[in-house]
């Protein structure tokens, strides 16, 4: 049996608000970008009516995406009973919290009346994804909270299964929904398809998977705790599995768009004539977030070394962007087909003439929007395990539990 | 026995009836002109008519935007501000546009065709389905708008609409008219010029302004009663609907496309 002991992050006081100083410069231009926005409205940013969710929502779902996945190590931990990965649980669950609550930050901050939040509380239409989703995000936090608890609190510890179950069926069904946003769009092109519900699944995975090994190697890394291979070796492993999981569904998803002769210049335009789009789509999705990490992942040499799983666990997230940059942005800009068959010449609202797709250039406040809702989550999450104790005090190979090793109850306390 | 009573000072009595009758002269006339001036708006929207349009792209010129300036002078689109933008092709991207004008050539053909796109009113409206606070709205009698008060400016309309046919107003607002307001921050679209609707007037700013410029290419008109100038024209020629395959039931049919 072993005793898992979790610690505060004991980092030297000048390092620790340091980093908090940065971060806290970062989400100040993102509240001064707000600001701005707000008082000047949509017009300084790069969104017309064409393209009318830009760059701030981009972070906005990476980020509620991540957060559904960085809870996955706490369900594998507490839901499937692999011990290894339960001493992770609770900075699984923090991460969870701090990044929803960075994204959607983000996601209020860029309505067109961030002062009539209360509304959005107050009416809800339910034959609305958006209005089920401000359910879902909210029910999240209240329920990632209460697993914390259960995970950290001695009275807590009877509950911890059924939360557990409760907090992953919840977190599939926001991941799902999120998804839905997307795909249950008949209008466009890009969108109305059921397989962007799972394939945002496999994307929360992985992105979640990626910010969380991340966070767990500068954090161990920078107060000395030791992070055995054997742990490291299974992150990295499962964060494989994600990321193939997302090529293959972007495989079948563009697979399903080619075989009829609909989505013909839909396709034809993102893989090879999209521009940016298409530059995004292959070198950004599918190298950066998909086969440079596999190979690093797999590579007999660079799979070992930690620097290079940080690099890794990077590119997925670059990658991450990028992804969503396409499937957010890419859908908007290419023109929506309401006249099949027909060329538009002339158009008084930028329909696509001659099959042109509309421009889209983020400006800086939009940018720095995204970047601030960053900082809010990294902030929570630094904080957090600066004063609470999140992090296990050892993750070395012979701290760790092997999995179906029984624990004891009282060996998932804190000291 | 006499009955009288000396509290009673007849000279206050008479004030009393003076001030009353006064009073009753002043209001009265209010009251009254305000009953008939809120007569077509008193009544709830019925569903038992519902308003669309009926679009002869055979009629309607190359060049000609009537029913787009029409529309800007009705629901105050020309008066909005250039903003601060920095490039007037942004700008232009940006302001509002209820309606503009379209010009096709079949891939196929070459026959050219020119039409005004605008909101559609569906029966089925996607745009209404994705609001998460119910702003966007079909009213009874089939005119699909937004609720500027319960608007929180998310676009997720604009995402969900297969015609492109909302603006996002992203600017401050100054000079509006009082029957089109608007406002920075909220979505707005064509809604069928719902003012004239509501005072019981019988066609809309584009409709008149295209007879105006002799076309008659927009027909205005209660798509459910058999016996309207727009039934029987439908019943008539040929028409159908923009993007058929999403089964919205638009209330606005294209004619020659």
């Amino acid at each position: 049996m072993k005793r898992i002991v979790y610690r505060e992050w004991r980092i030297p006081s000048t390092r620790y608000w340091g980093i908090l100083g940065i971060l806290a410069a970062v989400a100040g231009l993102g509240v001064l970008a707000f600001g701005y926005m707000e008082h000047h409205g949509h017009w300084i940013t790069g969104m017309t009516n064409s393209v009318v969710w830009g760059v701030p929502h981009v972070f906005a779902v990476f980020l509620i995406l991540a957060a559904s996945g960085a809870l996955n190590l706490a369900s594998i931990g507490t839901v499937f009973h692999k011990s290894v990965y339960k001493p992770l649980g609770r900075l699984s669950g923090l991460l969870a919290v701090a990044l929803l609550v960075g994204g959607l930050l983000v996601l209020v901050m860029d309505l067109g009346r961030p002062e009539r939040l209360i509304v959005a509380i107050t009416h809800h239409n339910f034959s609305s994804i958006f209005a089920w989703n401000i359910l879902l995000y909210t029910g999240f936090i209240v329920i990632v909270i209460a697993y914390l608890w259960s995970m950290a609190d001695r009275q807590g510890a009877p509950f911890i299964q059924p939360i557990g179950i409760l907090a992953l069926v919840w977190r599939l069904a926001l991941t799902s929904a999120t998804g839905a946003i997307f795909g249950f769009l008949v209008a466009r092109q890009a969108y109305d398809a059921a397989i962007l519900a799972p394939m945002f699944v496999v994307m929360s995975f992985a992105y979640g998977l990626a910010v969380f090994m991340l966070a767990l190697l500068f954090a161990f890394h920078d107060e000395g705790r030791p992070l055995g291979p054997r742990i490291l070796r299974r992150l990295s492993n499962l964060l494989g599995l994600f990321v193939a999981g997302v090529l293959y569904f972007t495989l079948i998803y563009h697979l399903t768009k080619l075989y009829g002769a609909k989505h013909d210049g839909l396709e034809n335009w993102l893989l090879f004539n999209g521009g940016l789009q298409t530059f995004l789509f292959w070198v950004g999705w599918v190298l950066v977030g998909g086969l440079v990490p596999l190979g690093i992942i797999h590579h007999p040499d660079l799979g070992r070394d930690r620097n290079w799983i940080a690099a890794a666990c990077a590119l997925v997230i670059l990658g991450g962007l990028a992804t969503l940059y396409v499937v957010i942005i890419g859908s908007q800009v290419y023109p929506l087909q309401m006249f099949p068959g027909q060329t538009i010449l002339e158009s008084g609202f930028f329909d696509g003439v001659n099959g042109q797709a509309a421009s889209y250039l983020p400006t800086i406040p939009e940018i720095l929007l995204g970047l601030g809702g960053v900082a809010v989550a990294l902030i929570v999450t630094v904080v957090g395990v600066r004063v609470l104790q999140f992090l296990p005090e050892s993750l070395a190979d012979e701290a760790i539990a092997l999995d179906g090793e029984d624990m004891d109850q009282t060996a998932l306390k804190s000291v | 026995m006499k009955d009288e009573n000396p509290v009673i000072d007849p000279e206050r009595r008479a004030f009393v009836g003076l001030a009353v009758g006064i009073g009753a002269a002043l209001v009265a006339p209010g009251v009254i002109l305000h009953q008939v001036a809120a007569a077509p708006r008193a009544e709830p929207v019925s569903g038992a008519v519902r308003w669309g349009l009926l679009i002869d792209t055979t009629k309607c010129v190359d060049g000609c935007s009537a029913c787009v300036e029409a529309c800007g002078r009705e629901n105050g689109l020309d008066l909005q501000g250039r903003g601060e933008t920095g490039s007037s092709d942004k700008w232009e991207r940006q302001k509002a546009a209820w309606v503009r004008k379209v010009k096709l050539q079949d891939n196929q053909t070459g026959r050219i065709v020119n039409l005004p796109m605008m909101c559609q009113h569906c029966e089925h409206p996607p745009c209404v389905d994705v609001c998460p606070t119910g702003a966007s709205f079909k009213r009874a009698d089939g005119i699909v708008m937004v609720d500027r008060h319960l608007c929180i400016g998310c676009r997720y309309c604009m995402m969900a609409c297969p015609y492109k046919a909302r603006s996002f107003i992203h600017g401050e607002q100054s000079g509006q008219l009082t029957r089109a307001p608007r406002g920075k921050g909220c979505v707005e679209s064509c809604d069928l010029c719902v003012q004239r609707r509501d005072q019981g007037e019988d066609s809309t700013a584009c409709v008149d302004a295209c007879v105006t410029a002799g076309h008659e290419a927009i027909v205005f008109g209660d798509l459910q009663d058999p016996a309207s100038p727009i039934r029987q024209m439908l019943k008539e020629l040929p028409n159908r609907q923009i993007r058929e395959d999403l089964a919205l039931n638009t209330g606005v049919r294209y004619a020659g496309v």
